[in-house]
C-alpha cells in the first residue's frame, strides 16, 4: 500500500433546488476513488449544506494514484425514487504526488454536470499520504514533475535535458459502444469523461516511467491530445521532453527572473535516486540516457502493416532508408573552411529558397506528387550529412560531432520546447514538416465488446496491434521529420509539435518541427560550471577524436568560441553545407558578424530567440486557404486528399512568403500550419509570427509579372497594382519600425535582387486539371495561354493580400510569446477565446468563394478582437493561437486563444534603458520597504493575526533597532482608509516577513479606528473568498516572479444539452461552456493553492449541433502549469485593477 | 446575408469583459439591432473605425454575457463568490448599482401601490406613460419587488438591510429604502393634487419618516423593524389635539407665533388670519394618523389642508421655514402643553416634509 488519499467534504454552496416542493435540496456526497466510494450523511433542506464529514481514506497503490482521478459525486437524497445526481467534481490529485508541487487540495469547485452545466459549488479538502516504497518505480512514476511550458520552467534550471518522450494509448470510445446507444446522455457524457480522465493518468504514468529510464525528472512542453476517432476509438497520446531540472534555491534573486537557467550555481542536483545514472563517467560519447531501442524494436520500419500492406512498402521507399545511420563527423578537408573570409558570393541561386521543407507523405496510397518529391529528393540527396559544422571551424565540428553522437543514438533526437537556455540553440536549420494519410479501420475485437470496466485494459494483452498501429504511424512520421532534419544538415529537431485532423475514417497526421543543431551542453555533464566543462569535453574528445585528426584545436580558442558565438545571429548562420545544399537558396554573409553564411529568409516553429537581434517590430502573418474536394468514401477519399495536400501546402507557403515581404519582413517565428479535413474540403491556415533579423538580408519587394503583355489596359492595371503593392511595403516599414542599417550593401552587392529573383505571385489554378497546376508550379511562370478568368483571379489574389487588414493603431499580435521589439509589459492582461462557426450558405462555391469566405471569417474575427480588447490600448495579442475545423458539411469552425497584454507606450523605444530601469525600481522598492515598514507594521496590526503567528515563528535573526519607535499614526490612518492603499501594505506585509510582523504584535492595540474604517469603505464583497486567478498562454506573467510550479493542469469537458434554444442557441450554449470551463480551470488551481495558469492552450474544442432536435454537444480539453506568481515590485500601483492585486497579494501570501 | 450565415459567434475572456455602455442600453431595454444602431451612431465609438458587424458581434456577447449575469444579480452577494465570471470588484459594484438603478419617473409612478401581479400588469401603461422602455420597466419593478420581499421581514434600519444584502451605494439604498417604505405603507401618491410631486420630493419625506416615526428611529436594537412606524407615537399624536381644542391654548400660541413673526414675513395678515385654520389642520393630520386609511392619506392632506392654503395666499419658501420653526418652537413656551417631546418629534418631520413638497 504506497498510498493514502484522504478527502473530506466540508460544504456545498449554491446548490440547485432539487425539490419543487419545498424549494430546497436534501444533499449528500459520494466519494469514489477506484473500486471504493464513501458518502456523507444526507443534509436535509438546504441549498447550503454543512456536511463536515469526516476524512474518508482510501489506501492504495500509487499507480492507481497516478492514473485515477477522485470522483466526487452530489446527490439530492430521494426518498421515494432514486436518489438524482446534481453534478461531479472530477478531482486530478497527481499535483499531490510530487513533493515540488502542491501539498493539498482545498477550496471551492463548481459541481459540474454535462447536461446542466455548473451546479453550485463544493468545498473539498484532499491530502495524500505517501510510503516509501522500494518498489514504487515499478510501474508508477510518481514525483515525475510535467509542464506544459515549452521552456525550462522559470523557477528551474535545466541540468540535462535528456530528449523525446512520447505514448499512446488506445481505447473504445463508450460513446461508439453499443450498449451506449441505450444510455442516457449523461451517462455516456460522464463515462468519456472519465475514460478520458483515466487515460490521460495513464498515460502520464507511461511517460514519467521512460522518463525515470532516462534519468531525468520532468517533462516539459508536455502536449497531451486526443483523437476522437468514432467508431474506431479513441486515441490518448502525448509528447514531451524528458529533462533534468533542478528547483532554484533562491528564487527571490533578482536575476533568476531574468536568466532562470544560469543563475544559480548550486551543484546540489537531485539525482532522483539514480545512483547508475550518477555523471561518473560522463564523458563518454554517449549520453547518459539510456536508448529505448527496446522499447521501440518492435516499430522497426520494416514491420508490414497488415491492414495497408499493399501501400507501405511503396510508401517506405520515400523515407531515405539512411534514416538511422549516424552521421560520420566531418572530415579533414573541410576544416579549410573555417577562415572567415568569403571565398564565394552566394548570388548565383536563382530561385526562391523554399527553406520551409514540407512534404505531404501519402502514406499508404502511392500517389506523390512531383513537387514534393523533387523536394524531398534534393533534401535526401544531401547524403549522411558529413558537411556538418564545417563553416564553423573544427571546434564546432567537434563539439557537433560530439552532440550528433550524443543526439545520433537516440530515436527521436526531437524537443518540444520553443525557447531555450541561453547557448542551447546554436543554429537552425528551417522547417521540417511531413504529413500523412490514414484510414481508420474499425476495431473488430469481441473480446472488448461487452466489457463493462473502464479501468484500462493491458493493451499488450488484448489487442496488442492497436496501439502498435498508431504508434507505428507516428513512427514513420517521425522518422521522416528526422531524416528531413539531416537532410538540412541538423541533427535535432526543436519546437517539434504533432496533431491529427480527423474526418470520417480519415486521418491525418501532422508533426512539424524546426531542424537545428544544439549545444552538447544540456545533454552531457553539467554539473560543472560552462567553463570547466568545455576544457573536459574538449579533453575527452581528443582522446575519442584523435583518430579522426580533429584534435589539432587549442583550448583557448574552445573557451573562446562560445562567446564568438553568442552574438544574437550566431542562430541564423546555415547549419547546412554552402556548396551542397539541400534545396536551392541564396545564402549571404550575416549582416551582424559578417563571417557565416545566412539564408535570405528564415522559417520556424520555436520562438524568437531572447538573444536574437531584431529590427523593428514583428506581426502575426496568416496564410488562409480553403480547398474544395468531392465527397468519397474510404481510399478513394485518401487518395483525394493525398493529392491536394501538397499544393494546399505549396499555396501557403506562397501566401506566407508573400505576405512576408509585403511587410519586409524576413524570418518567420512559431509557423504552425494546420491542415483541417472535411466532407467536402480542406482547410489550411499557416500562422506565424514575421520578423525582421538583424542578421538576415534585407528581403526584396514584389512584382507583378504581367502575362498578357500585349493588353494595354491589362498593363495599366499590374502596374498599378505593382504601385499599391509598393505603397503597402513603404506602409509596413514605418508601421513596423523597419529601418535596418544601409551599409549591409556593400557587402552582399546590390539588395535589390534580379527580376527573376522575387518572389512571385503566382498561383495554381484547381478547376483547371492537375497537370497544369504542376506545370504552374514547377515553372513558377505561365505561358501565353491565359484564361481571362486566371487572370481576374490573381488579381483578386493579389488583392485579397492587399486588404489583410492592418492592426488598428495601438495594436500589435503575434504568436509567439512575446512581440520582438516590445519590453515594458504592464501586468494587466486578458485570456480570451473567442470561437466562431460560419454556415456556408452556397454549396456550390468554388475554391475563390470559398477562400474568400474563410479569409474573411478569420480576418473579422481578428477586427472584432481588436474591438473587444480595444480599452488595453496599447497592447498586444500575443500567443494568438488560432486553431480550424470542419464539423460538418458546410460549416467553417475557427477557434482563438490568445492574451492581450498591455504595455507602456513610452518605453517602446528604449529596450536598452530597461534592465537598467529595472534595477533602479528594484532599489527604490527596497529602499521603500524598510520606510514603509512602520507603516505596515500599523496596517497589519489586526487585520491579519495568522500571518503575525506565521511571522513570530519564522523570526531568527536579531530584530532591527527600529521597533517602529515613534509612529504618526494620525498620519497613515487616513492612508489605511483608501482601500487601494491598504493593498499595498498588504503586499509589503508579504515582503517584510516577520520583522514587521513581530512589531505588530506589540503595538496590536492602537489602532482600531483606522481599520474598521478601511474595513467599511470595502463594503462586503471586498472580501470575497474568491481567489482571482490569471490564466495565459504564455509561460510567465509580465511584471511577475513564477514561485511554485502546482502540477499540471489538463482537464477534459462535455457539454451536452437538448434544450438548446431555451440556452440562448448555439452561442449561448458554448459562451456559457467556455465561461465554465475557465471556471473549472481557475477552481483547481485555486484549490491547489495557486492564482495563475500558464502556458494554457485550448486544445480541443468540438463542436456539434442539431438545431432541429434542439440538441448540441460540445467536448473541450484544457491544459496548462497551475503556479503561484508574485508580483516583482509590489509597490508599483495598479489602478485598473486594485482587485486582482488584492488577490494576488493574498494568495501569495499563503503560498510564501 | 452574411450575418444569417454566422451559425455561433462567442468570446469569452477570463476576465469578464463588461462595456458600461452596453450595459447600459441593455439595462434601457433595448434590442440588440437597436443598440447597435445606437452605437454606430455614438461618437463614442467612431475613432474605432467599428463596422456594423463587428458591433452586432459584440453587442450580442456583451448582452449574453448580462443575460447570465443576471441571476446572480438578483442576489448581489452570490457575485462576490461564484465562480464563473471572473469579475474585478469595482466591476461587480458598478454592475450591482447599475442594475438597481432606477428611473425616477418610473419609480413615481409606482410608489406607494402595492408590489403585486396587478401593479406589474399596468407596467405597459406605465411604460408608455414615462418613456421607459417596458423591459426595462419590469426590471425595475422586479427590483423593487425583490428588495421589498427581502428587506421586509428583517429587523433592523431599513437602509443598511438594502445596503447589506444588496450591495448598493447609500443614496440608492435610501431610495429603495423609500420604495419599500411606501410599497408597505401604501402611501397615496397617486392623486391629481399630487402629481406635481417627484420622486426625489417623496423619498425625502421617506427618509424623514423613516428616521424619526419608525420603531427603529428610536431604539434600533429594538425587535421590530424600520418598514413600519411606530404605533405607540401615533396613538399618542392624539394629544396634540390640546393645542386646537383648549381655546386659550390656540389663542396663545396665535399670538405667540404673531409676535415672532411680525415683519419678519410677508405673507403676515394672510398667516394671521389662517393661523386657527393651519393649526387646526395639521393637528387633524397628527390625531388621524392611527388609521391607516389616513395614514395613507398623509400626503394628499398635507397638499389639500395645508400646502395649498398656503400656496393661494403666495407664501414665500421663507415665509413658511419661519411659520414652521416658529409655530413648532413657540409650542413649547406654552405652560399646559407637556408633550413636549412628541410635538417636536411630529413637527420635526412634518415641517421638513411641509417644506420640501412646497414648490410648483
Amino acid at each position: 500500500m504506497p498510498g493514502k488519499l484522504k478527502a473530506k467534504i466540508v460544504a456545498g454552496r449554491h446548490l440547485p433546488v432539487m425539490d419543487r416542493a419545498s424549494d430546497l435540496t436534501d444533499a449528500f456526497v459520494e466519494v469514489k476513488f477506484g473500486n471504493t466510494t464513501f458518502k456523507t450523511d444526507v443534509y436535509p433542506k438546504s441549498l447550503n449544506p454543512q456536511w463536515n464529514s469526516e476524512w474518508f481514506k482510501f489506501e492504495v497503490d500509487d499507480e492507481d494514484l497516478q492514473d485515477e482521478p477522485l470522483q466526487i459525486t452530489v446527490l439530492d437524497h430521494d426518498t421515494y425514487s432514486a436518489n438524482d445526481a446534481i453534478g461531479k467534481v472530477y478531482i486530478d490529485i497527481d499535483p499531490l504526488l510530487s513533493s515540488e508541487a502542491a501539498t493539498v487540495i482545498s477550496g471551492w469547485f463548481p459541481i459540474y454536470d454535462t447536461i446542466h452545466g455548473i451546479r453550485g459549488e463544493i468545498n473539498v479538502l484532499v491530502k495524500v499520504e505517501l510510503f516509501n516504497d522500494l518498489n514504487r518505480f515499478r510501474q508508477s512514476s510518481c514525483g515525475v514533475k510535467f509542464f506544459c511550458t515549452t521552456s525550462i520552467p522559470r523557477c528551474y534550471r535545466a541540468v540535462m535535458v535528456h530528449g523525446f518522450v512520447e505514448e499512446l494509448v488506445v481505447n473504445e470510445d463508450p460513446e461508439y459502444q453499443w450498449i451506449d446507444r441505450i444510455r442516457t446522455p449523461r451517462a455516456s457524457n460522464e463515462a468519456r469523461q472519465r475514460l478520458i480522465s483515466l487515460m490521460s493518468g495513464e498515460l502520464q504514468r507511461k511517460i514519467g516511467l521512460k522518463v525515470l529510464e532516462m534519468g531525468g525528472n520532468a517533462v516539459v512542453g508536455y502536449l497531451q491530445c486526443f483523437d476522437l476517432e468514432g467508431e474506431s476509438g479513441l486515441v490518448v497520446r502525448a509528447i514531451g521532453t524528458a529533462c533534468t531540472l533542478d528547483k532554484l534555491s533562491n528564487t527571490y534573486t533578482p536575476a533568476t527572473a531574468i536568466n532562470p537557467c544560469n543563475s544559480s550555481p548550486s551543484k546540489d542536483i537531485k539525482e532522483a535516486g539514480f545512483g547508475e545514472e550518477a555523471p561518473g563517467v560522463p564523458l563518454s560519447s554517449g549520453p547518459p540516457t539510456p536508448l529505448r531501442a527496446q522499447t521501440f524494436s518492435s516499430f522497426s520500419p520494416s514491420k508490414s502493416y497488415s491492414r495497408q500492406s499493399s501501400s507501405s512498402d511503396t510508401e517506405l521507399s520515400l523515407t531515405p532508408k539512411t534514416a538511422r545511420i549516424c552521421l560520420s563527423p566531418s572530415s579533414p578537408t573541410l576544416q579549410s573552411k573555417s577562415s572567415p573570409i568569403p571565398t564565394t558570393k552566394a548570388l548565383r541561386s536563382t530561385t526562391p529558397p523554399p527553406l520551409h521543407v514540407s512534404q505531404s507523405d501519402t502514406a499508404m496510397l502511392r500517389k506523390s506528387v512531383s513537387f514534393s518529391e523533387d523536394l524531398l529528393l534534393a533534401a535526401s540527396g544531401m547524403g549522411s550529412g558529413g558537411s556538418a559544422g564545417k563553416e564553423a571551424g573544427p571546434l564546432k565540428a567537434l563539439l557537433r560531432q560530439q552532440t550528433q553522437t550524443a543526439l545520433e543514438q537516440r530515436e527521436f533526437p526531437f524537443f518540444t520546447l520553443t525557447s531555450f537556455p541561453p547557448g542551447f540553440l546554436l543554429h537552425v536549420g528551417g522547417v521540417v514538416s511531413a504529413r500523412s494519410v490514414k484510414l481508420l479501420d474499425r476495431i473488430h475485437n469481441p473480446a472488448l465488446g461487452n466489457t463493462r470496466s473502464y479501468k484500462l485494459l493491458d493493451w499488450n494483452s488484448f489487442t496488442a496491434d492497436e496501439p502498435e498501429t498508431r504508434d507505428a504511424w507516428w513512427e514513420e512520421i517521425r522518422q521522416e521529420i528526422k531524416s528531413h532534419a539531416k537532410a538540412l544538415g541538423c541533427h535535432a529537431v526543436v519546437g517539434y509539435s504533432e496533431s491529427t485532423s480527423i474526418c470520417e475514417e480519415v486521418c491525418i497526421l501532422s508533426a512539424s518541427g524546426t531542424a537545428a543543431i544544439l549545444s552538447s551542453r544540456f545533454m552531457q555533464d553539467s554539473a560543472l560550471d560552462t567553463e570547466h566543462r568545455l576544457s573536459r569535453q574538449q579533453a575527452s574528445v581528443f582522446t575519442s577524436g584523435a583518430e579522426k585528426g580533429e584534435g589539432d584545436m587549442g583550448s583557448t580558442a574552445s573557451l573562446g568560441f562560445e562567446d564568438l558565438m553568442s552574438p544574437g545571429c550566431a542562430f541564423c548562420h546555415i547549419p547546412y553545407d554552402e556548396l551542397n545544399m539541400p534545396f536551392p537558396a541564396q545564402l549571404t554573409y550575416c549582416h551582424c558578424c559578417r563571417r557565416y553564411k545566412v539564408p535570405d529568409v528564415l522559417f520556424t516553429t520555436i520562438d524568437l530567440p531572447t538573444e536574437a537581434n531584431v529590427t523593428g517590430k514583428g506581426c502575426l502573418i496568416q496564410a488562409r486557404l480553403c480547398r474544395t474536394k468531392k465527397k468519397a468514401q474510404g481510399e478513394g477519399n485518401a487518395t483525394a486528399i493525398s493529392n491536394l495536400l501538397p499544393f494546399l501546402e505549396y499555396e501557403l507557403h506562397t501566401q506566407l512568403m508573400n505576405k512576408l515581404k509585403l511587410r519586409s519582413m524576413n524570418a518567420l517565428f512559431g509557423l504552425r500550419i494546420q491542415i483541417s479535413v472535411g466532407e467536402n474540403m480542406l482547410l489550411g491556415l499557416a500562422s506565424a509570427t514575421g520578423v525582421y533579423l538583424t542578421a538576415l538580408p534585407s528581403p526584396g519587394g514584389i512584382q507583378i509579372a504581367g502575362k498578357t503583355p500585349s493588353d494595354i489596359t491589362y498593363e495599366q492595371h499590374i502596374s498599378n497594382m505593382q504601385k499599391k503593392i509598393n505603397d503597402t511595403i513603404a506602409k509596413n516599414k514605418e508601421l513596423y519600425e523597419i529601418n535596418p542599417p544601409d551599409l549591409v550593401e556593400e557587402v552582399i552587392g546590390s539588395p535589390i535582387p534580379e527580376p527573376r529573383q522575387r518572389s512571385r505571385l503566382f498561383r495554381s489554378h484547381s478547376e483547371s486539371s492537375d497537370e497544369v497546376s504542376e506545370l504552374d508550379l514547377s515553372h513558377g511562370k505561365k505561358d501565353a495561354f491565359v484564361l481571362e478568368i486566371d487572370d481576374t483571379d490573381a488579381v483578386e489574389d493579389i488583392h485579397s493580400l492587399l486588404t489583410d487588414a492592418p492592426t488598428p493603431p495601438g495594436f500589435y499580435s503575434c504568436n509567439t510569446e512575446i512581440m520582438p521589439g516590445i519590453y515594458n509589459w504592464t501586468s494587466a492582461l486578458q485570456m480570451f477565446t473567442s470561437v466562431r462557426v460560419f454556415r456556408l450558405s452556397n454549396v456550390n462555391l468554388t475554391n475563390q468563394g470559398l477562400n474568400k469566405v474563410f479569409n474573411d471569417l478569420c480576418e473579422n474575427l481578428l477586427k472584432s478582437l481588436y474591438f473587444k480588447l480595444r480599452s488595453m490600448v496599447p497592447c498586444c495579442l500575443c500567443h494568438v493561437n488560432f486553431t480550424v475545423a470542419v464539423p460538418e458539411d458546410e460549416l467553417i469552425q475557427v477557434a482563438v486563444t490568445a492574451v492581450a497584454m498591455s504595455f507602456d507606450k513610452d518605453q517602446t523605444q528604449e529596450n536598452g534603458r530597461q534592465s537598467i530601469d529595472k534595477n533602479l525600481m528594484k532599489a527604490i522598492t527596497e529602499n521603500e520597504d524598510q520606510l514603509q515598514f512602520p507603516l505596515e507594521l500599523s496596517a497589519e496590526s489586526s487585520s491579519n493575526p495568522l500571518n503575525s503567528a506565521k511571522g513570530l515563528s519564522e523570526v531568527s535573526g536579531p530584530l532591527p533597532s527600529a521597533r517602529a519607535p515613534s509612529v504618526d499614526y494620525s498620519s497613515f490612518t487616513d492612508r489605511c482608509s483608501s482601500w487601494i492603499e491598504q493593498l499595498r501594505l498588504k503586499a509589503h506585509t508579504i515582503r517584510c516577513g516577520s520583522i514587521k510582523t513581530m512589531s505588530s504584535l506589540e503595538k496590536a492595540s492602537p489602532l482600531p479606528e483606522g481599520r474598521s474604517r478601511s474595513l467599511r469603505s470595502n463594503r462586503s464583497y471586498a472580501g470575497s473568498s474568491v481567489t482571482v486567478v490569471k490564466m495565459t498562454p504564455l509561460s510567465f506573467i509580465p511584471g511577475t516572479k513564477i514561485i511554485k510550479y502546482l502540477g499540471i493542469i489538463n482537464m477534459f469537458f462535455i457539454r451536452e444539452t437538448t434544450s438548446l434554444r431555451e440556452e440562448g442557441g448555439v452561442s449561448g450554449f458554448l459562451h456559457s461552456f467556455i465561461a465554465e470551463v475557465f471556471a473549472m480551470v481557475r477552481a483547481h488551481v485555486a484549490a491547489l493553492g495557486g492564482n495563475a495558469v500558464v502556458s494554457y492552450n485550448m486544445k480541443e474544442c468540438v463542436f456539434m449541433e442539431n438545431p432541429n432536435k434542439n440538441q448540441a454537444q460540445c467536448l473541450i480539453n484544457v491544459s496548462g502549469d497551475a503556479v503561484i506568481f508574485v508580483r516583482e515590485s509590489e509597490l508599483e500601483a495598479t489602478p485598473p485593477q486594485p482587485h486582482s492585486a488584492s488577490a494576488q497579494t493574498s494568495s501569495s501570501g499563503e503560498g510564501t | 446575408m452574411r450575418r444569417m450565415s454566422m451559425e455561433l459567434d462567442v468570446f469569452v475572456g477570463n476576465t469578464t469583459i463588461i462595456d458600461e455602455e452596453v450595459y447600459q442600453l441593455w439595462l434601457d431595454g433595448h434590442s440588440v439591432s437597436d443598440a447597435v444602431r445606437m452605437r454606430l451612431e455614438s461618437d463614442a465609438l467612431s475613432e474605432c473605425e467599428a463596422s456594423g458587424e463587428v458591433l452586432h458581434s459584440d453587442t450580442m456577447d456583451q448582452y449574453r454575457t448580462f443575460q447570465m449575469c443576471e441571476r446572480l444579480l438578483h442576489c448581489p452577494s452570490k457575485l462576490a463568490n461564484q465562480l464563473l465570471f471572473q469579475i474585478p470588484a469595482h466591476r461587480q459594484a458598478m454592475l450591482i448599482e447599475r442594475y438597481y438603478e432606477f428611473d425616477h419617473t418610473f419609480a413615481r409612478e409606482v410608489l406607494g401601490k402595492k408590489l403585486s401581479k396587478g401593479t406589474k400588469k399596468d407596467l405597459d401603461d406605465i411604460s408608455l406613460k414615462t418613456g421607459v422602455a417596458l423591459k426595462s420597466c419590469r426590471r425595475q419593478f422586479d427590483n423593487f419587488k425583490r428588495v421589498f420581499k427581502v428587506v421586509e421581514e428583517l429587523k433592523g434600519p431599513l437602509v443598511e438591510n438594502v445596503q447589506h444584502h444588496f450591495l448598493l451605494s447609500d443614496s440608492l439604498a435610501r431610495d429603495y429604502a423609500a420604495v419599500v417604505f411606501f410599497a408597505n405603507s401604501r402611501f397615496e401618491t397617486g392623486k391629481r393634487k399630487l402629481q406635481y410631486l417627484s420622486f426625489q420630493d417623496f423619498a425625502f419625506c421617506a427618509g424623514q419618516l423613516i428616521s424619526y416615526w419608525t420603531v427603529g428611529a428610536v431604539d434600533n436594537m429594538m425587535e421590530d423593524m424600520d418598514v413600519d412606524l411606530e404605533k405607540e407615537f401615533l396613538h399618542d399624536l392624539k394629544d396634540l389635539k390640546v393645542l386646537v381644542n383648549d381655546k386659550d391654548m390656540l389663542d396663545q400660541h396665535k399670538s405667540l407665533v404673531c409676535y415672532q413673526l411680525k415683519g419678519k414675513i410677508k405673507a403676515f395678515s394672510e398667516m394671521e388670519a389662517n393661523f386657527k385654520n393651519l393649526s387646526r389642520a395639521l393637528i387633524n393630520i397628527a390625531s388621524k394618523l392611527t388609521n391607516t386609511k389616513d395614514v395613507r392619506d398623509l400626503f394628499i392632506d398635507l397638499v389639500e389642508k395645508f400646502i395649498e392654503p398656503c400656496r393661494s395666499d403666495k407664501w414665500t419658501v421663507g415665509d413658511l421655514t419661519l411659520f414652521l420653526t416658529h409655530y413648532t418652537s413657540t409650542a413649547h413656551t406654552l405652560e399646559m402643553f407637556r408633550f413636549q417631546i412628541l410635538w417636536e418629534r411630529y413637527m420635526g418631520v412634518i415641517k421638513s416634509c411641509i417644506l420640501k413638497m412646497y414648490h410648483d
